[in-house]
């Protein structure tokens, strides 16, 4: 579905189905260089049991139009501009899952708009999320190479099943695929923007993770990898304690929705419940 | 960085896309010879025919076994999934049907194996999809050929008969001016020695009964998309880019962003036609796979001792081998395939069709019969087999002379295989 946000074309994934804004709406937020396409699975099961389903590209990621936004919180404020265009009620239905960066957006739209959303899940999620300096340095000299370096970490194993949509697909190839097809689509726009150094450096920068934890009043759900190289699951407890969340491990690396689409689910259905 | 989040190739061939079975815990590959698979609830049965849900519903669509041979094959070419087929032509009519109809147009090379020519050629044709054949070295020709309705360019690595290299670089930055995929049949050159992919193909496709199964015993082919072909910023491919009334509306360019090809070949091309691979054929074929970089240093090494043998035998007139520096395709060779130019190539007897026909009989060590890609090496005399109908100036349009032989290298003592050979050129002599 294309919206028109703060005055720039908008794509959200609608599961399939089309949007009803009167129904409890989900909104899926993608993490650094991904679009809405990790989410398909998820998205398609919540939009045929009742839910209406934004799951966003991003501004600048995917169909969405740039320019990127450079922080966290901006990237809230994206978001809930997005639910306002599609029409979404202001009042405690919607459902907010975030992965990875994602997670972070979606802690920042849970204490901005705390009336607004129902229930956040962070999934694959750390706070602080810092990157290291060698990284971000690889991401802004060689992003290609960031890229295969990001891929290898984020999948901990070389046989996901079901696989990601689905039969014969291979998640190295296809999450690396992913990764350099946003990175490409921005650079052919003609954007000089890196966008692997800017999100990453956007995860890097978010620093207002304990304040915005003080403003969430819905529940929170944490699902994370126990195999997650990317954002640790030993670097959520802080977290987890301010948020009093609710925290679910799944056998998985960082890539949870690939890795692990059936638990990832069942813990969704839970905590969304 | 070498490690199991980072592994090789070789590790590839032995691990990807599998790990012990959960459930017996058994360490290779089990054989899921089961049509079907049990749905854990009506819930769950309608997610996954809805596409809510990863899994596998009915074998002709996807199967347990097949799925681990899918991913390995494209984790070793560098893509982002496969589908395998019932054989090499499955893979070629699945990639055609996928993205083709009637009145579309494929460019292709000039330089095929002969079924691949006949599907196109003539078999397409039939169904509304014309072939442009081009010189495969001519860039100009791929070009000039491409129509508003063309939908794809297709070629060979190694071409047929003469082993001319695609200039996969060049050719698919011509498809990508015109935003066209390139196809490749990359079944002479196994993914050991050359990953189209790399540079610049979007689909390629083996006959997985040559050097990836490697042992002769089964028929099969796999189709791997690279993910890097963007299908709907081209706005020629509206069966990936539009509603698809045959599986609920579905976009599947929105479906997944870098495997919108595959979801639509196995949804439409796989479920409607339904040329899948038997499970006991995928195992097969992992088999071969787990020992195909071994395979191939083997195979290169026993063709390059027996290409220096024939160069130098008195009795050859050429040889073919794009190692050799007369060969029209050297440096192309040079810069694309340092690994080597497979193990398939053909030469030139000095001497008339019956003297072929006494070398290809005094041979015993080589069997003669029509296939390639065997752990066994194999001969055919095309002259006396499948071109006999020819006469010898139909012969040398199609590039094949009254003694052109072509030989597939195995895996046995080079030694021995050398030993073969100049005694049967010495029987081709004596029927002079």
């Amino acid at each position: 579905m294309k919206l028109t946000v703060e005055g720039a074309s908008a794509y959200a994934y609608t599961g399939g189905k089309a949007f009803d804004a009167t129904l409890p709406c989900v909104v899926f937020v993608h993490g650094a260089l991904h679009d809405h396409s990790v989410w398909t699975l998820l998205a398609r099961w919540f939009a045929n049991h009742g839910h209406a389903v934004l799951a966003v590209d991003l501004p600048g990621h995917g169909q969405s139009e740039g320019p990127a936004r450079g922080s966290v919180e901006a990237l809230a404020d994206w978001i809930l501009a997005l639910l306002d265009a599609a029409g979404v009620q202001q009042s405690g239905q919607v459902r907010v899952v975030g992965h990875s960066m994602g997670s972070l957006i979606g802690l920042e739209m849970a204490a901005r708009a705390p009336q607004r959303i129902g229930h956040l899940a962070m999934v694959g999620t750390a706070y602080p999320m810092k990157v290291s300096a060698a990284l971000l340095d690889t991401a802004r000299q060689a992003p290609f190479k960031a890229i295969d370096m990001v891929n290898a970490f984020s999948i901990s194993t070389l046989a996901a099943k079901p696989s990601y949509p689905g039969p014969g697909m291979w998640l190295h190839g296809s999450n690396r695929a992913l990764m350099r097809r946003v990175l490409q689509g921005k650079l052919a726009t003609g954007c000089e923007v890196n966008l692997f150094h800017h999100d990453f450096s956007v995860c890097d920068r978010y620093a207002n993770g304990h304040e915005a934890a003080q403003q969430v009043q819905c529940p929170v759900t944490l699902i994370l990898g126990q195999q997650d190289q990317m954002t640790s699951p030993k670097a959520t407890a802080d977290l987890a304690a301010r948020l009093k969340a609710r925290t679910v491990m799944l056998a998985s690396g960082h890539s949870l929705q690939a890795e692990a689409p059936d638990e990832l689910l069942a813990a969704l259905r839970q905590a969304l419940a | 960085m070498p490690g199991y989040s980072d592994p090789g190739f070789d590790t590839l061939a032995l691990h990807a896309g599998a790990v012990p079975d959960p459930t017996t815990g058994a360490r290779a590959v089990p054989i899921h010879l089961s049509t079907s698979f049990v749905f854990q609830s009506s819930e769950h049965a309608a997610s996954l025919f809805n596409m809510e849900r990863s899994g596998h519903v009915y074998s002709r669509i996807s199967n347990p076994t097949t799925a681990v041979l899918e991913e390995r094959v494209a984790a070793l070419e560098g893509g982002v999934g496969a589908i395998a087929t019932a054989s090499g032509q499955a893979a070629l009519h699945l990639a055609v049907s996928t993205l083709a109809g009637a009145g579309h147009h494929v460019v292709a090379s000039s330089a095929l194996y002969g079924g691949s020519h006949n599907l196109l050629d003539y078999t397409l044709r039939r169904f509304g999809i014309s072939t442009t054949f081009v010189p495969p070295g001519d860039v100009a020709a791929w070009r000039a050929a491409i129509r508003p309705e063309t939908r794809l360019l297709f070629g060979e690595t190694l071409g047929n008969p003469g082993l001319d290299v695609l200039d996969i670089p060049a050719i698919s930055a011509v498809a990508h001016e015109a935003g066209l995929p390139l196809l490749v049949d990359s079944t002479f050159t196994p993914p050991w020695l050359y990953r189209p992919i790399d540079h610049g193909a979007d689909l390629v496709f083996h006959s997985a009964t040559k050097f990836l199964s490697g042992h002769g015993t089964v028929v099969g082919g796999v189709l791997v998309d690279s993910g890097q072909f963007d299908w709907a910023a081209s706005g020629r491919f509206p069966e990936l880019s539009e509603p698809y009334d045959g599986f609920h509306g579905m976009v599947f360019t929105e479906e997944s962003t870098v495997g919108a090809f595959l979801l639509r070949a196995r949804r439409e091309g796989l479920r409607d036609f339904g040329a899948c691979m038997s499970p006991h054929t995928a195992w097969l074929i992992l088999q071969g796979i787990e020992t195909l970089p071994l395979r191939m240093a083997r195979h290169i090494d026993n063709t390059r001792a027996v290409v220096a043998m024939l160069a130098a035998h008195p009795m050859v007139a050429r040889v073919g081998y794009p190692e050799l520096p007369g060969h029209p395709s050297h440096e192309l060779a040079s810069r694309l395939l340092p690994k080597g130019c497979g193990a398939v190539f053909s030469f030139d007897l000095k001497g008339t069709r019956q003297q072929g026909v006494a070398f290809i009989e005094a041979l015993k060590l080589f069997s003669h019969l029509a296939n390639v890609g065997d752990c066994r090496s194999l001969v055919i005399h095309p002259a006396s087999t499948t071109h006999f109908r020819m006469d010898d100036a139909a012969l040398a349009r199609a590039g094949i002379g009254p003694g052109t032989i072509r030989l597939s290298i195995g895996l046995e003592d080079a030694a021995d295989l050398i030993d073969d050979l100049k005694r049967a050129l010495k029987a081709a002599e004596k029927a002079a």
